[in-house]
């Protein structure tokens, strides 16, 4: 089981909404769509369904073409964002509702919708209506619905997006147990760098309706292939600064040097840093210190999130522990320097930190 | 007490809204209860009479019959304009500038004011020279509304179908714009038929809007008045005296001030406990 796209494209009335896309899905791992709204997820996906014809390219499933084929015919499953069931049937009707329509005898189908529910937690509510469960209730159930027939392809829309943390945290955990061991494609679109990294797999980043990397979740985030990449598995955003290299140093905003990693080769780079390799408290003393103003600081959970201008550039800082800071204030920023990213002017990398080379080809 | 501000002013606000809705509602409502258990002989004296109009009402061949046309042009119409209108809104697009067109063409009719309604038709079923009349005698159907009473509720239903659709077509089609995409993918998924996506999630999810519509109809269809009454009068005969046609007879025709008072009140009664009826029946499943 294998999906492979060639040269897949759509073009919606002189919008371009895909850009020729290649990209081949092995079965039995977690294939994660990682992109911002808008960046073509969706339709990337309802392309792979069949729900929507290809401007361009074509569609193999097991090495047979699909391109044509209406998703009715293709076993396909899908779960959305927005939790959608059938509001009139109970949740035992929904799970069996694909089950029906393959006309199954009644014993099997019984069989299965509880061994589904059983596995999803749900056996206990067979009998309500979608409008009398919870969201998490609602998004299980419609989970259900998809994982009960032994589908080839399974979509995933931003599953988790509508629910609150503790849900979407619970509910995470649970996904690879339930989707991951299977000998189908799965494939699951989040916005969340996060959620792309605990679920693993491969991971593909999307960004205005091209794909601009793909391969195993670990070395996307490490080695992002361009700057456009690296933007996308960054949150919050990645902090950037236009620096020039020049005979092993680099040099920011004329003054401001540092050793340039081994290999760099000289002439102006875009410098790339995490938010938790900035820090207004100076962790060890290789840091360079950058002089800068607050503009507003945030507190989210345990996490404090302050943002910079630093030589006209809004920088992010994401550091443990909630910190006290003045809007408007001076301030320095410790950078980790050991941690930076470099791409060339025209966006490819040119250099990851911790002596990682760009491979070749990928 | 207890050092509460008491702010005497806010009975400045109060008192005009108590002012109004006494006047526009509890004084009629008392004085019409005051005529229905009273008798009069003209010079301003009554008589107290009990419950005698009430009975004398309630067994009247005239109101029973009144009440069965009223029961059956109300569920005629609503036989006819929920389905219609279903039907009508499924049809419309859902995107692009003809969205605008059709929501335009169908809130026209609702724009016009009832007796302009009752006017229009009147005038356009007229046998000799209205076109809906001329054209149906032209086609070889013995058609007159002012004679036959099988062509006179033709006409008043038919009124009513051009009138008050609309209604129950924009309510279902903000019901049907207001169910995202992602169910109608699902289904295709599933395979569904159109009729399955029909009965299992364009009519739940319409439920509600319909619930209004229907009771909206339902209320509107039973006190009719206007539009009948310009088109018939009532006629031929009695034939389409429906209940509000048959009390303002009774009322202003007659001037027996007791009978249709306790009509009146007998006429809101039943409005209001179907009115109950069909709520109740119609959201019990959301309360179970």
């Amino acid at each position: 089981m294998t999906l492979e796209l060639k040269q897949i494209g759509k073009t919606v009335g002189g919008d371009t909404h895909i850009y020729p896309t290649d990209l081949v899905l092995e079965p039995g791992r977690f294939n994660i769509l990682l992109g911002t709204t808008l960046a073509g997820k969706t339709t990337l996906m309802t392309l792979m369904a069949g729900l929507e014809k290809p401007g361009s390219g074509q569609i193999f499933f097991n090495g047979r073409n699909v391109t044509g084929q209406p998703v009715q015919k293709r076993n396909v499953s899908m779960v959305y964002q927005q939790f959608i069931n059938y509001p009139s049937f109970t949740v035992y009707e929904n799970i069996a509702s694909p089950l029906r329509v393959a006309r199954l005898p009644e014993p099997e189908v019984r069989a299965r919708v509880e061994r589904i529910a059983e596995l999803l937690r749900i056996s206990g509510l067979l009998e309500r209506r979608p409008d009398e469960l919870s969201g998490g209730q609602q998004q299980r159930c419609a989970m259900a619905r998809a994982l009960v027939k032994d589908s080839d392809l399974i979509l995933l829309d931003e599953p988790l997006a509508n629910l609150d943390f503790k849900l979407r945290e619970e509910l995470r955990e649970e996904l690879p147990r339930l989707f991951a061991e299977r000998d189908r494609v799965i494939v699951y679109a989040t916005t969340e760098p996060t959620e792309a990294l605990l679920l693993g797999g491969f991971t593909a980043t999307m960004h205005e309706g091209r794909i601009t990397d793909f391969g195993p979740t670990g070395r996307v985030y490490r080695q992002p292939r361009d700057l456009g990449t690296a933007r996308v598995f960054s949150e919050p955003p990645l902090n950037t600064a236009e620096v020039l290299v020049l005979d092993g140093c680099c040099r920011l905003a004329g003054n401001l040097t540092w050793p340039a990693p081994a290999g760099l080769g000289n002439g102006p780079h875009v410098l790339g840093l995490r938010p938790h390799h900035v820090s207004p408290r100076r962790e060890q003393a290789d840091r360079v210190a950058l002089e800068s103003r607050i503009r507003v600081a945030e507190i989210a959970g345990s996490e404090s999130i302050i943002h910079f201008d630093v030589h006209g550039a809004h920088w992010i800082s994401q550091v443990h522990g909630v910190h006290p800071f003045e809007p408007g204030s001076a301030a320095v920023l410790y950078a980790d320097m050991s941690r930076a990213f470099y791409f060339t002017p025209d966006g490819k990398l040119a250099s990851a930190p911790a002596g990682h080379r760009p491979a070749g080809g990928l | 007490m207890n050092g509460k501000i008491v702010n005497q002013k806010a009975w400045f606000f109060v008192i005009p809204v108590l002012l109004l809705v006494s006047f526009n509602a509890i004084v009629p409502l008392m004085t019409v209860i005051n005529y229905s258990v009273q008798e009069t002989f003209g010079d301003n004296v009554f008589f107290w009479s009990g419950l005698t109009w009430f009975q004398e009402i309630l067994r009247s061949e005239r109101f029973h019959a009144a009440l069965t046309r009223q029961a059956i042009f109300t569920g005629a119409i609503l036989a006819i304009e929920v389905p219609l209108g279903v039907a009508i809104a499924l049809a419309m697009p859902r995107k692009g500038i003809w969205v605008s067109v059709c929501l335009v063409l169908m809130a026209l009719p609702l724009l016009i004011p009832w007796n302009v309604v009752g006017a229009m038709w009147n005038i356009f079923a007229l046998p000799n020279i209205g076109l809906l009349g001329k054209g149906l005698n032209a086609l070889g159907f013995d058609y007159n509304y002012t004679r036959q009473v099988g062509d006179a509720w033709f006409t008043l239903i038919l009124m009513d179908v051009w009138h008050w659709t609309s209604l129950v077509v924009l309510l279902a089609y903000a019901g049907l714009v207001s169910i995202p995409d992602a169910y109608y993918q699902a289904a295709r998924i599933d395979g569904a038929s159109r009729w399955a996506v029909f009965r299992h999630i364009q009519l739940p999810k319409m439920r509600r809007v319909l619930t209004i519509a229907i009771l909206l109809r339902f209320m509107d269809s039973f006190n009719i008045y206007t539009e009948p009454v310009v088109l018939t009068g009532g006629g031929p005969g009695n034939a389409t005296t429906l209940l509000s046609i048959d009390l303002v007879k009774i009322a202003l025709g007659q001037f027996d001030l007791g009978p249709a008072a306790a009509m009146s009140l007998i006429y809101f009664l039943i409005i209001l406990a179907l009115s109950w009826i069909f709520y109740a029946v119609m959201t019990r499943n959301e309360e179970q």
